[in-house]
């Protein structure tokens, strides 16, 4: 691995978090090359340079998908509690809100995308990694249960990491909660579109991220179960080049669609439309 | 005996397997193969028999007694295969009204190239889909190591029961301690703290039933009692339950 590269690494958290705030320029870590952030946000956070799709923090990917000033948030105090006692996760959880600028890892609500009416959810990268603790369980499940109740389509953008691990069985189970959720949206005749963003792992992409009528992903993400260096060291086995990339996983059969950033808006209120929304 | 000993303890190779368990409570098993897709997984061992009279339909994930045993059964890490067996197995359960039960033991979903591509994720995800709406009694026994994902894939059920040295866990204490301290030397701290053993889960509300080894032969009675009083709710009424078993949990 060339030095260059692992040194940005190391010093870039996922773009849009509140680091970013206050940079002018930032690098590229795929192409390494420096540009200003004002570009970067003009190209909807896509390398200029090299076509690498960064980070979008929730919001910002709300506002991306949504009619400017539709958007309406739901739940938006819940803040989550150190149920188990777990070491050290207070100080987590407040270092994620100051990182994400958010509450919690997951925002809810409903908006308009091209006029349609939806419910919406999107994940935040810069909150633990989008992982799923209780509050995004329960945020997402009630999402759900508003829009089955009110025959809304879900339009949700997926980013994690997996369960979160500080909340032991509290967080693996609420896999269990969103899917039973999802299960009775769909009962009840409605539609879910699940937009699958780098990158989608572990619990969520054994959950909801795999219970959508249509499954969407942007190019490049990394949408797979178990982490790569999990699958590398347990098996001493070089990882196909693509392994978990959004192009292979819809060879193998697991996503509708690749749709580039720019087009997003458009293709879901274009589903929407044919769905009579 | 700290958690990290139950965990250890839950993957010793002398404790009982699914397969132990399947013989004692049901002498009449009759063995089905296949996902009816691709493939036929033997971590997964499914089929039909009768609990106390009552047919049953039967889920288990096996790990093998012995070497050559384990190999086979991939050390009881399901593929996809396996959990797309399990679900077809479950419709074809909720079709004759037959109850299901899940016997557990797993150390989660096999991690691999193969499981990933052919949609370890999907399979899980069905899994808990499906299991959210299936009209039929559901109950999940775990007898030595729930795993994770892999597990909880055969746990979306009106009962969860668990032996008493048995865990229930998002993930494994050494990849906590890895992720979290970086080292797997505190493993055991980890276990501790992620409140993974039965009675710990008992407490926290989110199991049903924590089963004492000594009471291993009134087992097959108890669940038999389990399923006939599932079994007089009427469908509507049991989903419901079903679907407020996991709706309260956490927040």
């Amino acid at each position: 691995m060339d030095l260059k590269k692992l040194f940005l690494k190391a010093n870039n958290e996922p773009e849009g978090g509140s680091a970013f705030l206050r940079m002018r320029s930032i690098s590229c870590r795929e192409c390494g090359k420096k540009m200003s952030v004002a570009r970067v946000r003009k190209n909807d956070f896509v390398c200029p340079e090299c076509g690498r799709y960064m980070t979008v923090r929730a919001r910002r990917r709300i506002l991306m998908l949504t009619d400017k000033r539709s958007f309406t948030e739901l739940d938006r105090e819940m803040e989550s509690r150190n149920i188990l006692g777990f070491p050290d996760y207070e100080e987590k959880l407040a270092a994620a809100q100051e990182k994400s600028r958010e509450r919690e890892g997951v925002i809810c609500g409903t908006a308009t995308i091209e006029g349609h009416r939806c419910a919406v959810f999107a994940m935040d990268a810069n909150f633990m990694m989008g992982s799923m603790g209780s509050v995004v369980g329960e945020k997402i499940t009630r999402l759900f249960e508003y829009a089955t109740a009110r025959k809304l389509p879900v339009i949700g953008v997926t980013v994690s990491g997996g369960a979160r691990m500080q909340e032991g069985m509290f967080s693996l189970l609420q896999m269990s909660k969103v899917s039973a959720a999802v299960r009775r949206h769909s009962n009840g005749g409605n539609l879910y579109i699940v937009l699958l963003t780098d990158p989608t792992t572990g619990g969520v992409d054994a959950s909801f991220a795999m219970q959508g009528d249509i499954t969407l992903a942007e190019p490049g993400a990394r949408i797979g179960f178990a982490g790569p260096r999990v699958i590398e060291k347990s098996l001493k086995q070089q990882l196909p080049k693509d392994f978990q990339r959004a192009e292979r996983v819809l060879d193998c059969g697991f996503v509708d669609a690749i749709v580039p950033r720019s087009e997003q808006k458009q293709y879901i209120a274009k589903l929407l439309l044919l769905h009579g929304m | 005996m700290d958690d990290y000993e139950v965990v250890m303890g839950a993957r010793g190779d002398r404790r009982l397997t699914a397969t132990d368990y399947i013989q004692r409570m049901i002498p009449d098993f009759t063995e089905f193969h296949g996902d009816r897709l691709c493939g036929d997984d033997r971590a997964v061992i499914a089929g039909i028999g009768s609990i106390q009279g009552m047919p049953v339909t039967v889920i288990g994930i096996e790990k093998g007694k012995n070497t050559q045993e384990r190999i086979r059964r991939n050390f009881g890490s399901a593929h996809p295969e396996g959990y797309r067996k399990s679900l077809r197995l479950m419709q074809q359960a909720a079709k004759f009204h037959r109850p299901v039960l899940c016997i557990v033991d797993t150390a989660g979903a096999f991690c691999g190239v193969d499981a990933e591509e052919h949609g370890q994720g999907r399979a899980i995800a069905d899994n808990l889909y499906t299991m959210a709406d299936l009209p039929t009694p559901i109950l999940s026994l775990i007898i030595g190591e729930g795993g994770s994902g892999g597990a909880l894939a055969l746990c979306h059920s009106d009962c969860i029961w668990m032996m008493e040295d048995a865990y229930f866990s998002v993930v494994s204490p050494e990849s906590c301690a890895n992720i979290l301290w970086k080292s797997t030397e505190k493993a055991a701290e980890a276990a501790s703290a992620l409140s993974l053993t039965a009675a710990k889960l008992r407490r926290a509300g989110l199991i049903d039933r924590v089963c004492a080894n000594d009471e291993r032969k009134s087992l097959a009675a108890e669940i038999a009692a389990e399923f006939a009083r599932l079994s007089e709710m009427p469908a509507a009424e049991l989903l419901e339950a079903r679907y407020r078993r996991f709706r309260k949990v956490g927040y």
